[in-house]
């Protein structure tokens, strides 16, 4: 599989379309006849999901961010010539991109964010179509870069509450949630963690595991067990698969219970999230949501009769929520609706 | 301050006694010390004499401090001013004058002087005795019937009279009136600048005491009243100049006479005000429904000021025509384009000031009919800011045609295609087997339900509704015209109907800064149940309601409907418990329009800028407002 010289965030690119063309042709060929995954895009060299897929590749990488890089490139590769052109197959390749995973909230709001972001710009006024583009680059490469980058920011505001002695409680697997805990051990902090087990995809073991060779001391409970111990606790950690408009949360199935418990336990509750994490959706309730199904297994047969929840995810109202760490600050609840009008609007 | 309070004693249980006030516990009836005026200003200096306080005006429950000097330095100029007031409201009262030239002569001239004079609150009250507006509806409102403003001015002043003469002696109090009177003729004499200003302010003066039916003065006091009114005046302009200048116009509070009586004399409708009024919404106004009417169409070919559009919206409201804040806003902005088609400049003048001033005329008039909803006077802000913003260099022609193009394009684009996005946001919100409820007959809403409809959703509608205005009769009757199953209800079965809503949808006249939903009577209470059955309230309201004003509570600023309609039901002629009672002392009716829901209780709040928290109210008032609201 070919891969594409723009592994590296930024390519020396020159506006000049000559020296461009020769690397896309050289790429093309082999991509068309051995890559079964043709871009939905028609007739267009340069497939918008191939790059995703590739970036992808990296573990590390949320992702939302791998669809932001593989939009950049989109901009970057496009043969177009005039704005209304370049905006419409951004929108094409966006779309192509949302379409993969229909139930990913954080995929989705990524690629709208990213739309908007690059394309509000007084940048596209100019009558020079290639400095306009490369403006839309330079801010594509941006907003890329933050998105990568915002774990760490994430982290490094969290540490002020995360104090010595501290216990926190922490809800399935969240790559932002395990990068603040790893920097708290990192920064010889002494607390401990407490984890869920997170049926039904056990991604509670699996953080319970990486934390362990942290030399973090971790307990294990059982879902319900969330209650029982949360007298010891001092605070909540989860992530999110979306944060809507409200300030509410979306995040995997249990989130809202223990949400609920620590609420009435006046316990806080912190959401570490990506900006790019903020959709413009507003749930009512948990049956106002595009559906994410989960299969579970019980370990026994289940009769037919007999149905089961197979939801994979719940919404947290923003009563429940004290505080949300983002790359944009240490946010309250309503403050993603303004940032989100001030980004949409 | 006062070691320690006087005990509060209940003299009255009408009159709630709210704030601090320093009575002595000897009175055989204690009142409020003094007739608050809500930016009254320091004391004025000791000219005035010391007499303890009267009350006399028990009218007003609201008390201010008293400043640090006594009260009762206050207390004669707050106490007989306001038997004072009803005289300049119908200077034709008195039978002194000769004819209504002299009157409005005077009063132009002595309108002359008193705004060379700096305008201060307490100037309007220092110098109540002379017109202050020289507006020229003055003469109008000496056309009006003399006998309905002398018989007004006389029942307030035998209010006041007999309040006040049960409590003591007249001789004292028309002496010390004399003397303030005195005062401040000398006071508007020694500032004014030209030697007319004399004559007219005592001849004025003199003239309106004499009209006085109850307590002659003596003339020869005016000096000295003038003096006083002078003295007071000086202390008391710089914090009045300072204060005007940081804090916005208050809104015309009702409970202060002076100002009811200075709008009064302005009023192009001559109203009376209803007699038996709620203690609490004293500072809202209320008037005899059925004098505004005939006053209206006895007046229809004198009003030259008004502008026929206007004058004919104007009785639409009056007569409750036009209702909802969406459909005002919109025949009043029509009204208005007619009269700009209609408005050719006069000579000397320029359009942009000029028009301003006869927009303003104009919406006196509307204010006069109903008072201005929310809505409406964004529209006119918006209006205001059009006609200032013409460039100079346009014809005349072509700025009125463009503004009215502007009108058109603010209905289009912030009611007609704000209405269409709210609509295609809403509708995602409804789903199949909903049961959607909804409060009186919003308009936005209504567009809602019938868009579900059409896109083939099944759900079911429970339509509440409420007296005394039974707006939701209409919303069904559309409804049901269009095949959409609906259940109706009135607002005290909200809580037995509740349990089976899945969303609730309500309009809203207003939507405030804090997030609070400004809307009709009985949508808090709708949302309250609501939110206690753990139902989302959704508020429907376009972006240019939105308001930066905050309120808490919905007595502060409301608008008080015609209480008979309370007591009287249409068509049930044999209910008529309270005939009679009216007027009764122990009886008070009140028909408040609004309420205020807090943010609380709302889920969701549906504007043109898509689907929003309470709390984001702020943000699109703050950014949106300059760009989008006035383009």
């Amino acid at each position: 599989m070919v891969v594409y010289g723009h592994a590296q965030p930024t390519t020396p690119w020159s506006p000049a379309t000559g020296s461009l063309r020769p690397r896309l042709q050289s790429a093309v060929i082999p991509d068309d006849s051995t890559d079964t995954t043709v871009a939905t895009v028609v007739g267009k060299p340069f497939s918008v999901i191939d790059e995703f897929n590739s970036w992808r590749k990296q573990p590390e990488l949320a992702e939302a961010v791998a669809a932001i890089r593989a939009l950049a490139a989109v901009i970057r590769n496009c043969e177009a010539t005039t704005m209304m052109e370049l905006e419409i197959e951004l929108k094409k390749a966006s779309d192509s991109l949302k379409s993969g995973d229909t139930t990913s909230i954080s995929l989705t709001a990524g690629c709208d964010l990213f739309m908007r972001y690059v394309t509000r710009t007084s940048a596209l006024e100019y009558e020079d179509f290639d400095s306009a583009k490369s403006r839309l680059i330079e801010r594509a490469e941006k907003f890329g870069e933050i998105s990568c980058k915002a774990r760490r920011i994430i982290a490094m505001l969290s540490q002020d509450f995360i104090f010595d002695g501290c216990t926190i409680l922490v809800h399935g697997f969240s790559r932002v949630v395990f990068e603040v805990l790893k920097t708290a051990a990192q920064s010889k902090k002494l607390f401990r963690v407490f984890c869920t087990e997170g049926r039904p995809d056990r991604s509670g073991l699996r953080l319970s595991n990486e934390l362990a060779k942290l030399d973090v001391p971790v307990k294990l409970l059982i879902d319900s067990a969330v209650a029982y111990t949360m007298d010891e606790v001092d605070m909540v950690f989860v992530g999110a698969d979306g944060v809507v408009e409200s300030g509410g949360i979306i995040n995997m199935m249990g989130t809202f219970q223990i949400a609920l418990v620590a609420h009435s336990m006046n316990k806080p509750v912190y959401v570490a999230a990506e900006s790019y994490k903020f959709a413009r959706l507003y749930p009512l309730d948990q049956k106002d949501m595009v559906p994410a199904l989960c299969p579970i297994d019980f370990g026994v047969p289940i009769p037919s009769k007999v149905e089961v929840e197979t939801s994979a995810r719940d919404y947290t109202p923003p009563q429940y929520l004290t505080l949300l760490f983002t790359d944009l600050g240490v946010l309250t609840p309503s403050v993603v609706s303004d940032e989100l009008i001030q980004l949409y609007l | 301050m006062d070691p320690r309070r006087a005990p509060r004693t209940v003299s009255d249980p009408k009159v709630r006694k709210v704030g601090f006030f320093t009575d002595p516990p000897d009175r055989s009836l204690p009142g409020p010390p003094n007739h608050p005026i809500s930016s009254f200003p320091t004391s004025p200096p000791s000219t005035v004499d010391n007499s303890p306080p009267s009350a006399g005006n028990s009218l007003s429950p609201v008390m201010i401090p008293p400043p640090r000097h006594s009260s009762s330095i206050l207390s004669p100029l707050r106490r007989d001013p306001p038997e004072f007031f009803p005289l300049p409201a119908s200077p034709t009262a008195s039978t002194t004058f000769s004819d209504d030239v002299a009157s409005t002569m005077k009063g132009r001239g002595v309108a002359a002087a008193s705004s060379s004079l700096p305008g201060g609150l307490l100037f309007d009250i220092a110098a109540s005795s002379v017109p202050a507006s020289g507006l020229t509806t003055v003469s109008v409102v000496n056309n009006l019937p003399i006998e309905k403003g002398g018989g007004v001015a006389v029942e307030m002043q035998d209010d006041q009279s007999s309040r006040s003469k049960s409590l003591k002696e007249k001789t004292t109090k028309a002496e010390r009136r004399a003397l303030q009177e005195a005062q401040r003729a000398a006071k508007a004499t020694a500032k004014a600048e030209d030697g007319k200003t004399p004559a007219a302010a005592s001849g004025a003066a003199a003239s309106v005491k004499s009209g006085k039916s109850v307590k002659p003065p003596p003339s020869q006091k005016n000096d000295s009243a003038a003096l006083a009114a002078l003295e007071k005046k000086a202390g008391d302009r710089p914090p009045e100049k300072d204060r005007k200048k940081e804090v916005p116009q208050p809104r015309m509070q009702f409970d202060d006479k002076s100002r009811v009586e200075k709008a009064k004399r302005r009023a192009v409708v001559k109203q009376t005000e209803a007699r038996n009024r709620v203690e609490l919404f004293r500072h809202l106004p209320q008037y005899e429904r059925g004098t505004q009417r005939t006053e209206l169409q006895s007046k229809f070919f004198e009003l030259d000021p008004v502008h026929p559009a206007v004058y004919k919206v104007g009785l639409q409201y009056l007569y409750g025509d036009i209702c909802g804040s969406n459909a005002r806003c919109i025949a009043m902005l029509q009204a208005f384009q007619e009269a700009i088609k209609d408005y050719s400049t006069p000579s000397e003048k320029t359009l942009a000031r000029d028009l301003t001033a006869k927009i303003g005329s104009y919406l006196s008039f509307l204010i006069e009919c109903r008072p201005l909803s929310i809505s409406m006077g964004n529209a006119i802000r918006f209006l205001k800011n059009r006609i200032a913003k013409l460039p100079l260099t346009l014809s005349e022609l072509e700025a009125k045609a463009t503004l009215r193009s502007d009108i058109d394009r603010f209905i289009n684009e912030k009611i007609i295609l704000a209405d269409k996005v709210i609509v295609k946001h809403a509708v995602t919100k409804i789903s199949d087997g909903d049961v959607l409820l909804t409060y009186g007959s919003p308009s936005a809403v209504e567009m809602v339900l019938l868009h579900a409809h059409e896109l083939g959703k099944q759900f079911r509608v429970v339509v509440v509704d409420s007296r005394p205005k039974l707006e939701g009769q209409l919303l069904l009757h559309r409804l049901v015209g269009k095949g959409i199953n609906c259940t109706y209800t009135h607002v005290n079965a909200i809580s037995y109907i509740m349990h089976e809503v899945t969303r609730v949808f309500l309009g809203a006249s207003s939507v405030l800064s804090n997030g609070t939903v400004y809307s009709k009577v009985g949508t808090a209470c709708v949302a309250m149940v609501a939110h206690a059955f753990r139902v989302p309230v959704l508020v429907c309201c376009e972006a240019y309601k939105f308001h930066e004003r905050v309120q808490l509570d919905s007595l502060c600023s409301n608008e008080l409907g015609d209480p008979d309609v309370i007591s009287k039901i249409h068509g049930r002629e044999d209910i008529n418990f309270l005939d009679g009672s009216t007027n009764s002392e122990n009886l008070q009716l009140l028909n408040l329009i609004y309420d205020a829901t807090p943010s609380d209780y709302i889920s969701m709040i549906i504007t043109d800028y898509g689907m929003v928290p309470p709390t984001s109210v702020p943000v699109i008032v703050r950014d949106y407002r300059r760009e989008h609201l006035w383009i």
